[in-house]
């Protein structure tokens, strides 16, 4: 049997179906390889090997006794550890959350349960979601299996990573502004954000509630669908879940057909900051989607300019409510609880020692956006700018069916290189906010590596709130398309990575 | 520490009391605003809890549509005006009884505002315009635990009960109460027990106030005669029975006018009231500067009752309370000096579940503007707090019209309900208060009586049956009153001829 971990899910899900491979020996694959090479990665906080291996044998025994099993049955995925699982460790990348064992299931974490797919541990990310490198995890950066030298995105480096190491062949991920699909170009893997409620944030730990999206990552659309149609749907227990069906995203990502799809290339989404192969490699796909039959227009987006201020008031906004709950009352670290303080004083001491520099930097930034003298002109104007851009979306989409662009102005930088300056952390996201502002859904696709550094290049795709099936359909047409070129996906190209166990 | 007081009267003759009240009103929905928790009062601490209403990471709060159904009932029952969209906010603020350190409440988007209503008060109708009424959640519950006061100063630590963290909870805001300043104690009185009565006849709470489900805080305030400038006020918390409402909001007049007429200044805090000493003591100093950062919910999607849901609900509500008291006193028969009466003395909703337990309107306002007004007066207890309802009450006017009792006899009866000495039967059993229906005692008591008064016997003799009222009083004297004066009458007048 050639290696395991090089399959795709969906050949996975096939060798199981046809008998030739058990979940056990594919979970246990991956686990080996988890072994070989996370120790230069660092993409896991937490494996769960013996959890793991007793969900994939559950799965074994169903099929053994002819149990009808969903399509993703006996996959192994690896978790954002933002997402709570009952009983494993969760501490979304915060020492805040050390030893929390949550004592429930989120609904992410509950279906791909539901669905038979195999959770084999929590992976890195910026401390809260907070970051664009996972250099704000309070346990350590991980590495872009790419370059090692390199940072793999954040927040969600940890799962793009995993994917990209051939730790996992699905990965879950969040997304606020970015964290999917920035991670997901940066090493060169599919990462989508699903309209906003089209998946459910319960069991999400909370940074920005009305911008967080749970979605899938993936080495090739067609999985990254299937992982997205195993999660999403209607959640009583989320109320900006939207009650309406799944879009038929595993339809779109078989059925790659673009002939007569109008896309849109947003104007305002490249030029001056964007690095050359960046571009150079986005608008030959854009060429390439032309050939296979689709009509390209340029489309303005006006106030997209706009969209990473806004993003910068309301999050730190919504976030410094959100953090407020890591009091050391309940749950989570403890410090100075020594008997003469008060409970003031070790909630005090607690976030003083429990939150990293980029947190405490935010929630300073969203008390004062939310204090009052100060609302209208922060919180109140950046919510505004959010309504100028969702009307700016929805002017574009009289025009055409999706909008594209690069997913990020760079591809990935190094280790260290960016940390000490936030502004230019926060430019990586200049692409992908503004659908999290709008709601919308959006997808980074791999479209080639960048001459000047041979890293992987994201191209962008946004769509229509529960339109996701279209970035599905672009993203396969184009997939295929480049394989031509490539012999595979783009990941066959990444370099092999050094077994150090 | 007892602060200088002026006597009311004083106060009253240069300042004028400005009120605002705030009354808490827990719903008694089966679970809890934002979860299925269980909201039963009384269980072990912290056993009716989950994700949600413990605010761990990641859970998130859905609304309660029972919740937002009995909102808008109260506010329909208040007059106000119904939100076609409003929303939820986050009220940020760090305390460890809130487990989110926010508070998901209403704010600038109340679910029910600009109202109305009306209280009675010696006779007189004082309209009393409402604010708002917004839906919020309820903290947990601290206990400090090692102080002698039992607040959190001085304590060795404190325990938190979250069972009551995310109980769903009405806050009623009237707009400034204006009214003549003698009234204005008794006005704020009448209106909290104005909302109880409502409250409890849309269903829609427990309305018990010593287990904390209606809270009342009173913001008092004075300004000098024919100033139009208000005052500093403040907020007095932990008010507890409609007594406590008058005699707080008077205490917090007597003491600013102290304050105010030496001189000094009325600090902007919140205060506690003291059930046991009757004054109000410093809380926590707030300043209009207290910013909790408010801002819509995100986790919440806006609450938007469409016309037909609310027309629906609408036809629902019982009576207006004017409409009802106007209605009452014309099935009673009652005066409307009676009626006054019956309202002031917060009888009206015992006499109303003793007519309905068979008792006539008379003899239920009978005992319960009178025996069982006297006490609660001289106990300083409100009339439902004395341990005797309408049911003792319909029970010992069953056996007065059974001829067991007599009113007098009864009042014993009462007399023994509220010292708490059992059933009627057993404090008849006990105190030995039956009748006598016994004839042959009667009769011997008859016959003392007649050789003990042979002048009014004489009397009867010679054409003057009236001075047999006499011997009546000396039967009834003889059997200690245990006996019914009517059978008394017929035997005796057997026994004289007449």
């Amino acid at each position: 049997m050639s290696d395991l971990t090089r399959k795709t899910a969906a050949e996975l899900a096939e060798l199981m179906t046809s008998g030739q491979a058990s979940s056990v020996e594919i979970t246990q694959a991956h686990l080996d390889r988890i072994g070989a090479v996370d120790g230069d990665v660092h993409a896991f906080l937490h494996v769960d090997t013996e959890g793991a291996l007793a969900q994939a044998k559950a799965v074994d025994g169903k099929r053994a006794a002819g149990e009808q099993l969903s399509p993703l049955a006996g996959v192994p995925l690896a978790l954002k550890d933002v997402l709570t699982q009952e009983g494993v460790p969760t501490t979304a990348g915060s020492k805040i959350l050390e030893g929390w064992k949550p004592p429930y299931d989120s609904t992410v974490v509950k279906r791909l349960k539901a669905a038979g797919i195999v959770i084999l541990g929590k992976t890195n990310m910026d401390e809260f979601a907070m970051g664009s490198s996972t250099e704000n995890s309070a346990y350590g950066t991980t590495h872009n299996p790419w370059d090692l030298g390199r940072i793999p995105g954040g927040s969600g480096g940890g799962s793009s990573a995993a994917i990209s190491a051939y730790e996992a062949p699905l990965a879950i991920g969040t997304d606020t502004g970015g964290s999917i699909r920035q991670p997901g170009a940066f090493t060169g893997t599919v990462g989508v954000k699903p309209t906003y409620g089209g998946t459910s944030r319960y069991g999400l730990i909370a940074l920005a509630s009305s911008l967080d999206t749970p979605g899938p990552c993936a080495r090739t659309t067609l999985d990254a669908a299937l992982l997205h149609e195993a999660i999403a749907g209607y959640d009583p227990m989320d109320s900006t879940s939207i009650n309406q069906p799944v879009p038929a995203v595993v339809e779109a990502a078989r059925n790659g057909d673009v002939s007569g799809l109008r896309i849109g290339v947003v104007k305002e989404l490249g030029g001056e900051g964007y690095q050359p192969g960046v571009e150079a490699r986005f608008h030959e796909a854009v060429e390439l989607l032309t050939k296979l039959g689709a009509e390209v227009v340029e489309v303005s987006c006006p106030h997209f300019e706009y969209a990473l201020p806004a993003y910068y008031l309301i999050l730190p906004s919504e976030a410094s409510s959100n953090l407020a709950k890591f009091d050391a009352m309940r749950y989570g670290l403890r410090v100075g609880d020594d008997g003469t303080n008060s409970a003031e004083t070790v909630t005090s001491l607690t976030r003083e020692a429990g939150f990293g520099a980029e947190v405490k930097r935010r929630i300073i930034l969203g008390t004062h956006a939310l204090s009052s003298g100060y609302y209208d002109a922060y919180y109140g104007q950046a919510q505004k700018v959010r309504t100028l851009i969702a009307r700016d979306f929805a002017k574009a989409y009289e025009q055409v069916d999706v909008l594209v662009s690069p997913a990020t102005p760079t591809t990935a930088f190094a280790i260290g290189d960016r940390i000490d300056d936030p502004i230019a952390m926060y430019k990586n996201d200049l692409c992908t906010i503004p659908s999290n502002l709008a709601g919308n859904a959006a997808a980074s696709f791999p479209c080639g590596l960048a001459d000047e550094d041979g890293l992987p290049v994201g191209f962008h795709v946004m769509a229509p709130v529960m339109r996701d099936d279209l970035l599905y359909k672009v993203g396969a047409a184009l997939e295929s398309a480049l394989a031509e070129q490539w012999g595979g996906v783009l990941m066959t190209k990444a370099p092999e990575l050094e077994v150090t166990r | 520490m007892t602060a200088a007081v002026l006597e009311l009267d004083d106060a009253l003759a240069t300042y004028d009391p400005v009120l605002g009240l705030e009354v808490h009103v827990e719903l008694n929905t089966k679970s809890k605003m934002f979860c299925g928790c269980p909201t039963e009062f009384g269980a072990p601490p912290n056993t009716q809890t989950c994700p949600v209403c413990l605010g761990l990471p990641g859970a998130l709060p859905v609304v309660n549509a029972k919740a937002v159904e009995s909102a808008i009932k109260i506010g329909l029952a208040l007059n106000c005006e119904i939100a076609e969209w409003c929303r939820f906010a986050r009220k940020n603020y760090f305390y460890p009884d809130m487990p989110k350190n926010f508070q998901t409440s209403q704010y600038d988007e109340p679910i029910a505002f600009n109202g109305w209503t009306e209280v009675v008060v010696d006779g007189e109708t004082y309209r009393i315009e409402i604010e708002r009424a917004h839906m919020e959640e309820d903290t947990g519950k601290s206990t400090h635990v090692g102080g002698a006061t039992g607040r959190i100063h001085g304590a060795s630590h404190s325990l938190v009960d979250y069972n009551r963290a995310g109980i769903p909870l009405i806050e009623i805001v009237t707009k400034t109460i204006e009214v003549p300043p003698a009234k204005a104690a008794a006005v704020a009185r009448a209106y909290v027990s104005m909302l109880r009565d409502l409250l409890f006849a849309l269903g829609v709470s427990d309305v018990r106030m010593d287990q904390g489900s209606l809270r009342c805080d009173a913001n008092v305030s004075l300004k000098p005669h024919g100033s139009t400038v208000l005052g500093t006020r403040t907020e007095t918390k932990n008010v507890n029975s409609f007594r406590s409402v008058e005699r707080a909001v008077t205490y917090e007049i007597t003491r600013q006018a102290a304050v105010l007429s030496s001189g000094g200044k009325v600090l902007q805090e919140t205060r506690h009231w003291h059930e046991d000493t009757g004054i109000t003591t410093s809380g926590r100093e707030k300043s209009d500067a207290d910013d909790y950062r408010y801002f819509p919910e995100p986790d919440l999607v806006p609450v938007a009752p469409s016309r037909e849901w609310v027309e629906e609900l609408r036809a629902t509500l019982p009576e207006a309370p004017s409409v009802r008291r106007a209605r009452l006193q014309e099935d009673w028969g009652f005066t409307d000096l009676e009626m006054r009466d019956v309202i002031n003395g917060n009888a009206l909703e015992p006499i109303v579940a003793t007519i309905e337990l068979g008792v006539t309107p008379a003899a239920a306002k009978k005992w319960w503007l009178g025996e069982l007004a006297r006490s609660a007066n001289e106990s300083g207890q409100d009339l439902d707090a004395l341990g005797v309802g309408p049911a003792e009450v319909a029970e010992v006017q069953k056996l007065v019209d059974d001829g067991t009792l007599n009113d007098k006899l009864a009042r014993q009866v009462f007399e023994g309900l509220l010292a708490g000495e059992g059933t009627p039967a057993e404090i008849i059993e006990k105190r030995g208060l039956a009748l006598v229906s016994d004839d042959s005692a009667l009769l011997e008591a008859i016959d003392r009586a007649i050789a003990a008064n042979p002048d009014v016997v004489e009397k009867v003799n010679s054409g003057k049956p009236a001075a047999a009222g006499a011997l009546i009083g000396a039967v009834m004297k003889d059997m200690r009153g245990q006996a019914d004066a009517a059978k008394v009458r017929q035997l005796l007048n057997e026994k004289l001829g007449i």
